[in-house]
């Protein structure tokens, strides 16, 4: 992973300095709210309903072990003892004091950490694939250019104060992990004729109030030109972004008034001023970034007799073997799997972490993969470069720890928002639900015959819970002061992107669980072979779902 | 007489800024709006004392920006702080369109933009609340290098590291 060097080192502590200063001067008096706002927002820094909470970026979802445990204790000292994986790979802590937040930052620096850039109307964190470097459909490792995108986006000094927040994911693989089109960028690394690295460029894709698929406006952007046209991008979104309306100022806005095809042409003519120029990278900066992202010494398998032999730990153990099922992946070093470890055991808020449990991660990464994790955009954890043959032992340790429940990828590994049990934003709870539908479809068996299914809650219209891109949506709103969930189907977050269609009229949070069911049935009663519950919906379309919850009238 | 920041030190300022709109114009060394400049350039050009030019940051400044640098002075206001503009049309200034006098930033900024607006080509800072400029001036200075190419530093980190 990447290392700091003394410059990368000098920027986040002279950060961490500068809001130190920034909070004292608050705290005396001299900084009023209105002014304090932005800067706090900037490292990351929110006041919620109940306390303060503290975003802290985890660059394109990349940790050492060492972090981990440096989060462990943080959580520990300045918080509750528990810290909260977002949808955009980042760390939310729930309840630090606002005058220990520069000892916290102080902290992160320690382990080359920061919370630069988590909030506030500037360029995020840069978000990727979890199984970036293993993906057996990877074009390329996307990790070295997300770095490099998070060095250029760290303080730049003319996007500090854009219209709205602005957020970047890259995708290097065939198939879609990170959600990219529905990014204000979206990247897809691409290789051309001549066997050339390159970048497709999507804009204007995003959720909130008005979700948006991007659209492409560059087909092939040689390497080198990445960060001048970047350049190009931002200067045009913000000089002529809305800066009206907040709920009109995502760059996703200014390209369907402008219509994707003008808007590509003005950041075009905007780029051949910054074209070449010194920003454009050279192939000496591109090799050193990659230097950091090498593969790990992998040993030799006998893979075949691996094979056998985890199939026969399998049989004789149906725990293990629905874990192995569903919670591991191949990838493309044989002998060696992802793990995904479960942060959505029924109970917990999905992608809350105990600091006793950030230790045990941190030591399992120790033990079975090269001391390095990955954050994913559905809130769990991944270790890669697993060895098949160690997968049991990883297993029982993990299962110790409440880390092994076998839902990846199913209704129970929901994504979540932190809804109106912390968010000051939100219209309703979403944590309630999320527990009510574990519980509701606690038959193991049931559940993986439903196969593939993802289901997301957002506790309002902004979306932080996906709503508009879970196969099952569900939206908290505010109905007369009162909490109601409207639901939705049909969306999907892969590179057939498509948003969720409402189904009806809102429900009250008793009857959600009941409707899903229904909706589950539907599906179960309708699905042809190996369907999946979107495939079905896309076969059969929304009425049967419709009429199921809401009867034959509605 | 106002103070402001100029190349790190605290000075006078020698300015009279004019309002928009503006009829008649004070005698001294004065900052009138873009348009005023344009309406009444034939009575500025009879000015006695230097003429300066302001504007607000959301200006599309490749309007005009060329018949402005030789101009001793140009001023972008910030109507809000929160509105980033200004930095695109001062990096444009200074970059694309080569101006080389005083580029001050006027309006509401905060002594906590004061890195990122020298760095987009600002020299010169006029705060509208009486603030402790031997304070500010240290905002200056928050960063000792940056990643990314600027006025400030024409060349990106990744060359010089």
């Amino acid at each position: 992973m990447y290392r700091y060097d003394q410059y990368d080192q000098q920027i986040v502590d002279e950060r961490v300095a500068q809001y130190r200063d920034q909070t004292q001067r608050f705290l005396a008096g001299d900084i009023s709210e209105e002014e304090f706002l932005p800067l706090r927002l900037q490292n990351g820094l929110y006041v919620q309903r109940l306390a303060p909470m503290l975003r802290i970026a985890v660059p394109y979802g990349l940790l050492s072990s060492n972090q981990l445990r440096k989060l462990a204790h943080i959580s520990r000292k300045y918080d509750k003892g528990y810290v909260h994986f977002t949808t955009r790979q980042n760390i939310q802590l729930n309840w630090p004091q606002l005058e220990e937040v520069p000892d916290i930052l102080a902290e992160l620096a320690s382990v080359e950490m920061h919370a630069i850039q988590t909030s506030g109307n500037c360029i995020r964190n840069t978000t990727t694939d979890q199984y970036a470097g293993v993906a057996i459909d990877e074009i390329e490792d996307p990790r070295p250019w997300c770095e490099i995108i998070r060095q250029w986006s760290t303080l730049h000094p003319e996007f500090a104060f854009l219209p709205r927040k602005f957020k970047i994911a890259v995708c290097g693989s065939e198939q879609d992990r990170a959600a990219f089109l529905l990014h204000d960028i979206g990247i897809q690394l691409v290789t051309n004729d001549q066997g050339e690295t390159g970048f497709q460029v999507f804009v204007g894709g995003g959720l909130g109030r008005t979700p948006v698929i991007a659209s492409l406006i560059r087909d092939f952007l040689p390497k080198q030109h990445l960060l001048t046209y970047l350049d190009a991008i931002l200067r045009i979104y913000n000089r002529y972004g809305n800066r009206d309306n907040k709920y009109k100022a995502r760059i996703k806005i200014l390209v369907k008034a402008w219509t994707p095809e003008v808007f590509a042409e003005r950041v075009e003519a905007e780029w051949a001023h910054l074209k070449g120029g010194p920003a454009t990278l050279t192939e000496q900066e591109i090799d050193r970034v990659k230097g950091f992202f090498t593969l790990p010494d992998y040993q030799a398998v006998d893979n075949d007799s691996a094979s056998t032999e985890l199939q026969r730990l399998a049989s004789d153990n149906k725990a293990f073997s629905r874990w192995l099922d569903r919670n591991t992946k191949p990838q493309k070093q044989a002998g060696y799997r992802s793990v995904s470890l479960s942060l959505k055991p029924a109970g917990v808020a999905p992608g809350d972490v105990t600091d006793r449990q950030l230790e045990v991660i941190a030591d399992l990464a120790d033990q079975f993969s090269f001391g390095e994790l990955r954050s994913t955009h559905n809130q769990n954890i991944v270790l890669t470069d697993v060895l098949v043959t160690e997968l049991y032992e990883l297993w029982t340790a993990a299962k110790a720890a409440g880390l092994a429940t076998p839902n990846i990828g199913t209704i129970n590994d929901m994504i979540c928002c932190p809804g109106g049990d912390y968010c000051s934003l939100a219209n309703a709870k979403s944590i309630p639900v999320a527990e009510a539908i574990q519980r509701k479809f606690d038959d193991l068996d049931y559940v993986y015959d439903l196969g593939d299914l993802e289901l997301n809650i957002s506790g309002c219209m902004n979306a932080c819970g996906h709503h508009h891109i879970g196969h099952i949506g569900i939206l908290g709103v505010d109905k007369k002061g009162e909490e109601w969930y409207q639901i939705q189907i049909g969306g999907s977050a892969s590179k057939n992107a498509a948003l969720a269609k409402v189904l009806g009229p809102s429900l009250s949070r008793d009857a959600v669980t009941d409707s899903i069911e229904k909706l589950l049935d539907v599906y179960v009663e309708n699905r042809q072979e190996e369907e999946t519950f979107l495939a079905t919906y896309q076969r059969i379309g929304i009425d049967k779902f419709k009429e199921r919850v809401y009867g034959a009238t509605a | 007489m106002a103070q402001l920041l100029k190349d790190t030190q605290i000075i006078d300022d020698q300015w009279i800024r004019v309002p928009a709109d503006a009829e008649v114009f004070p005698a001294g060394d004065i900052l009138v709006h873009y348009n005023d400049w344009q309406t009444h350039q034939d009575e500025l050009n009879q000015h006695q004392g230097a003429v300066g030019v302001w504007f607000d940051g959301n200006e599309e400044i490749e309007a005009f920006a060329e018949s402005l640098v030789s101009l001793p002075l140009i001023a972008i206001n910030f109507p809000k702080f929160v509105d980033g503009r200004g930095f695109s049309a001062a990096r444009l200034l200074r970059e694309r369109y080569g101006f080389k006098g005083e580029l001050r930033a006027v309006g509401q900024i905060i002594r906590d933009q004061l890195f990122l607006l020298q760095r987009c080509g600002f020299n010169a800072f006029q705060f509208e609340d009486n603030i402790d400029l031997d304070q500010a001036v240290k905002s200056l200075t928050d960063f000792s290098d940056s990643y990314q190419v600027a006025v400030d530093q024409p060349q990106p980190l990744f060359k010089r590291r």
